[in-house]
């Protein structure tokens, strides 16, 4: 890890010992709202379910998420570890971040990985996007709520995300196989959210949901939240194929035939797994940069997601299935 | 803008648009009438859609849209596929949207009378309505039926968008006169504010840019009203009340109590009552992450520290001590229904209030209300969508506001105790003090001690089945032994109840539900009395045997499930009514058309096809020993 960032991350645990330093700036009027809902939401979760877990998955949603439970539950530590599923494909910057937050804020961190995916060799490159997903990700993810038995999981979804998104409930119930079935939601008033659950059911939690991708940028901006540096601009190697930017982040990406990497200026709207995420060639070097960036963009950041663009409906299938 | 723009004026742009707050509002109508139509156009107006989903769009459109060439906005929203296929927008859908002056979320909702639960979840959290009428139909049943709802729920402004006005020749006079139609029927209603706007959502006109062909019209465009309308609520200047979710405890230096406000302000020093003990305190310390706070208000997500340890635990509400909310076990409710298995009165749910759940029954429902004519109409029960006036009944009483006072201190939902569904959504309307004038007479001699006479523990032996099963068979060589072994007992069945006590009651889910609770509250007085009862009911649903299970104390209810296949009691038919059934006399047979739900933990499960009737009662005798029961 960096020396900056191991620094700010650092003096951001600081931030959340007693008694809190007094904010200087206030938030902005509908950053506060949305931010104290979703406290509500995370603490009604804590309170009700007797093995919550937050599905941690490193990228700016994540840091938000994670930074709403530390103001919910402060003093305390939030009661509830996190979780991130490891698909073996995720950038090493991402890797090091995960470790050196979870540690400095002194939370445990679980991380799953699919054991049985990993010694079939199971990779984007020879079994494709859908099935690596599915085994690495979709899979691992059940693995993990079936090992430790989670019966609510928090996860950083949006509903301006994605059309199935728009829908889906803040409090989504899942069947003892982990499945979605958007036609049978509960329905959901006010900020009043239905917790009750059979044993071997659980429900998944969505704090973010009311949360725009614009909104999730200006609260990193205005609340100092560390994110990982892949999100900044910067020069690193990447090879162009079937019109998006990848990154070469180690030696396990197979050159094409005529491709070399090239050294670009680059950044991503979205982390994910580095042979899935399409890069943007960006200057944006600080958070201002980011959403100058984003109020001038002419495509949604999930365009760089590789996985979605199979056909319109995907989303929902892979919900159905059981993928976050 | 262009990428040259100093970063000053980026938190500039931000800032001004989210200091307006945010303004969450509902399209209702159906999907003829062009609501989604009319988002998708201010989503694409405001240049919030992107390239991919433009493209993403088109193609789409050509699939499956109904608009030729043109791009489809419908497509945008209707996010399920069944949706997209059917042409219908089935479930609630938000959208964000933001411009210069305000952030917006639209929750846009189906329109058909089988989704008013769906119209009422967006409504919930809603500001304004946007009411979509098609120029060419004018007002019509189901434009009552939303403006109801929206009122219903709370919701203090409505537009009336009346949409294609490009099939009305864009005639000011065809458009007044749909407005008087709508203001002749929402007038009394009392919202705050109704506006109407003509416009053409598919050609954007008065959406967010002046209409060209309807210079008639001088009023604001849709866009522009909904930008600076107002609607500041009152709930500052309401009373303090806070909820409290979860008690903050990191160590044993540190007490706090986390929570929402939900309305008033709060500062350090101030007094503040636990509502529902009485329990008094001042506020030392508001605690946040991102320091402590001089006053808090209405919205804040805060940690309230007391200057002196009083027993406060989730589901409790702190409130202004000099302003205390309503508490009490009894109430009177608008209640929604939202669920297909109809409400039945005497049912015990949980309800769900703030943080706090308990067991809760309609104990009366006096009206359902037509919501297409605001008629209210007599009813036994409310069916899925259906609106009715109830009193409620709750098993500890609960801390409330009116809800159109304080909305989160008077919405309350109703959860099925089996199935776990959100079944209902309550409004509360007052307090009834009833509860209060039936103080109990406390008793010289007590129920331990007429038991102790008996030399036994007291029960209610509940036998369950179908009809024929075999409950009354078993129930009777039971109370025979046991009444030869000197026990003291009385049985309940069909033939001693429905004849007098429940003689005014008949076979539907309704009146069934009815007569278990009458059985269960007889049932109560007799182990009150130190007797072991048996009780022979089909009792068909699950709720209402937990019903009684709960009216007595633990280890006093003894559920026996006389477990005896369908196809063996049509072959025993004691009574002939198998027969009767399956000629269609008799209506709502347990087992061919009224459901049996059998039970999934009962005491004892007894198999009389494979066993006699004296080994079943002994079976239940032994298992009655093994409890306690028989001293």
């Amino acid at each position: 890890m960096n020396e900056p960032i191991l620094q700010s991350i650092q003096s951001y645990a600081r931030r959340f010992r007693e008694p809190a330093p007094r904010r200087e700036r206030p938030l902005s009027a509908h950053l506060r709202a949305l931010e104290a809902e979703s406290m509500h939401i995370m603490r009604e979760v804590a309170a009700e379910f007797s093995n919550p877990v937050m599905l941690y998955s490193i990228g700016k949603d994540s840091a938000v998420m994670l930074h709403l439970a530390l103001k919910a539950f402060y003093p305390s530590l939030p009661p509830f570890p996190l979780q991130h599923v490891d698909s073996t494909f995720k950038f090493r910057d991402m890797i090091s971040f995960r470790d050196t937050i979870a540690s400095e804020l002194g939370l445990e961190m679980r991380v799953e990985i699919n054991e049985e995916g990993r010694a079939r060799g199971i990779n984007p490159f020879d079994h494709g996007s859908q099935v690596h997903t599915q085994v690495m990700k979709t899979e691992a993810l059940r693995n993990a709520m079936t090992r430790h038995g989670y019966d609510a999981a928090f996860g950083g979804a949006r509903r301006d995300e994605e059309k199935a998104r728009a829908k889906e409930r803040i409090f989504s119930f899942r069947d003892a196989n982990h499945s979605w079935d958007p036609k049978n939601q509960r329905p959901e008033l006010w900020h009043n959210y239905n917790t009750k659950i059979r044993k071997g059911e659980s429900i998944r939690v969505f704090p973010l949901s009311n949360w725009t991708e614009l909104d999730v940028w200006q609260y990193i901006l205005e609340d100092e939240i560390p994110i990982v540096p892949l999100y900044f601009a910067a020069r690193r190697p990447v090879v162009e194929r079937d019109g998006q930017l990848i990154m070469v982040d180690d030696e396990r990406l197979p050159l094409r035939p005529g491709e070399t990497p090239d050294h670009r200026m680059i950044r991503f709207r979205t982390l994910g797994c580095y042979p899935l995420t399409g890069a943007i060639e960006s200057e944006a070097q600080t958070l201002e940069d980011i959403v100058l960036e984003m109020l001038t963009a002419r495509t949604s950041e999930r365009s760089g997601r590789l996985i979605d663009h199979d056909e319109s409906g995907s989303m929902e299938k892979k919900k159905r299935e059981g993928y976050f | 803008m262009d990428a040259s723009t100093p970063t000053t004026s980026v938190m500039q742009r931000l800032t001004r648009s989210g200091q307006r707050g945010v303004l969450r509002f509902l399209t209702c109508g159906s999907v003829d009438d062009g609501k989604s139509t009319l988002i998708g156009r201010l989503l694409y107006d405001s240049k919030l859609l992107f390239e991919d989903q433009i493209n993403v769009l088109q193609r789409d459109s050509r699939k499956h849209g109904t608009t030729g060439d043109e791009i489809d906005f419908a497509l945008l929203l209707d996010g399920l596929e069944a949706e997209r296929e059917q042409g219908i927008t089935i479930d609630v859908a938000y959208r964000f949207f933001a411009t210069e002056k305000r952030k917006f979320v639209v929750a846009d909702t189906p329109g058909h009378e089988q989704y008013t639960r769906n119209m009422a979840t967006g409504a919930s959290t809603a500001d304004v309505a946007v009411m979509m009428i098609d120029a060419r139909k004018g007002v019509l049943v189901q434009t009552l039926r939303h403006t109801y709802i929206a009122r219903m729920m709370g919701i203090r402004h409505v537009v009336l968008a009346v949409n294609k006005m490009d099939l009305a020749d864009h005639s000011s006079g065809r458009f007044h006169e749909i407005v008087a139609d709508y203001l002749k029927n929402a007038e009394d209603l009392g919202f705050d504010s109704i506006t109407p706007i003509p416009m053409s959502a598919r050609y954007g006109d008065n959406v967010t840019r002046r209409s060209e062909a309807m210079k008639w019209y001088t009023g604001p465009t849709l866009l522009e009203h909904l930008e600076t309308l107002d609607v500041e609520s009152d709930l500052l200047e309401q009373p303090f009340r806070m909820p409290v979710q979860w008690v903050n405890r990191p160590n044993l230096n540190f007490r706090g109590y986390s929570g929402l406000i939900v309305s008033g302000r709060i500062r350090i020093g101030d007094p503040i009552v636990v509502a529902q003990s009485g329990l008094v305190a001042n506020v030392e310390r508001i605690v946040t992450a991102d320091g402590d706070l001089e006053e808090a208000h209405a919205g804040d997500s805060v940690t309230l520290v007391l200057n002196h340890e009083i027993d406060v635990s989730r589901g409790d509400v702190l409130a202004a001590a000099e302003h205390r909310p309503e508490v009490s076990d009894q109430f009177a409710a608008e209640v929604l229904w939202m669920n297909e298995h109809e409400l039945l009165p005497g049912r015990s749910y949980l309800l769900k209030i703030g943080t706090a759940v308990t067991p809760a029954t309609v104990s009366a429902l006096k009206h359902r209300i037509d919501v297409n004519s605001y008629e209210k109409l007599p009813a036994k029960s409310l069916e899925m969508n259906g609106i009715g006036m109830c009193n409620l009944s709750t098993a500890r009483p609960i801390a409330f506001d009116r809800y159109q006072d304080v909305r989160d201190m008077g919405a309350f939902i109703l959860i099925d105790r089996f199935t776990n569904q959100t079944v209902g959504a309550g409004m509360i309307e007052f307090g009834l003090r009833r509860a209060s004038n039936i103080h109990k007479h406390a008793m010289d001699v007590s129920k331990a001690q007429r038991a102790q006479i008996k030399a036994q523990k007291p029960a209610i032996l509940w036998f369950t089945g179908l009809s024929g099963a075999g409950k009354s068979t078993v129930a009777n060589a039971v109370e025979r032994k046991l009444a030869d072994a000197g026990h003291h007992t009385y049985s309940l069945d069909g033939d001693n109840v429905r004849h007098g006590l429940n003689r005014d009651l008949g076979f539907t889910d309704v009146d069934r539900v009815e007569n278990i609770r009458r059985i269960g509250e007889v049932g109560k007085l007799f182990v009150d009395a130190g007797l072991i009862v048996t009780c022979s009911f089909i009792s068909p649903f699950q709720s209402e045997r937990q019903m009684v299970r709960e009216l007595v104390e633990e280890g006093e209810f003894v559920e026996v499930f006389v477990d005896t296949p369908l196809e063996v009691c049509i072959e025993r038919d004691p009574k002939g009514l198998y027969k009767k059934a399956q000629a269609g006399e008799i209506k709502n047979f347990t087992g061919f058309d009224s459901p049996y739900e059998a039970p999934e933990n009962p005491e004892i499960r007894l198999d009389t096809t494979s066993i006699s009737v004296e080994d079943a009662a002994d079976q239940v005798i032994a298992r009655l020993r093994e409890m306690g029961h028989l001293g």
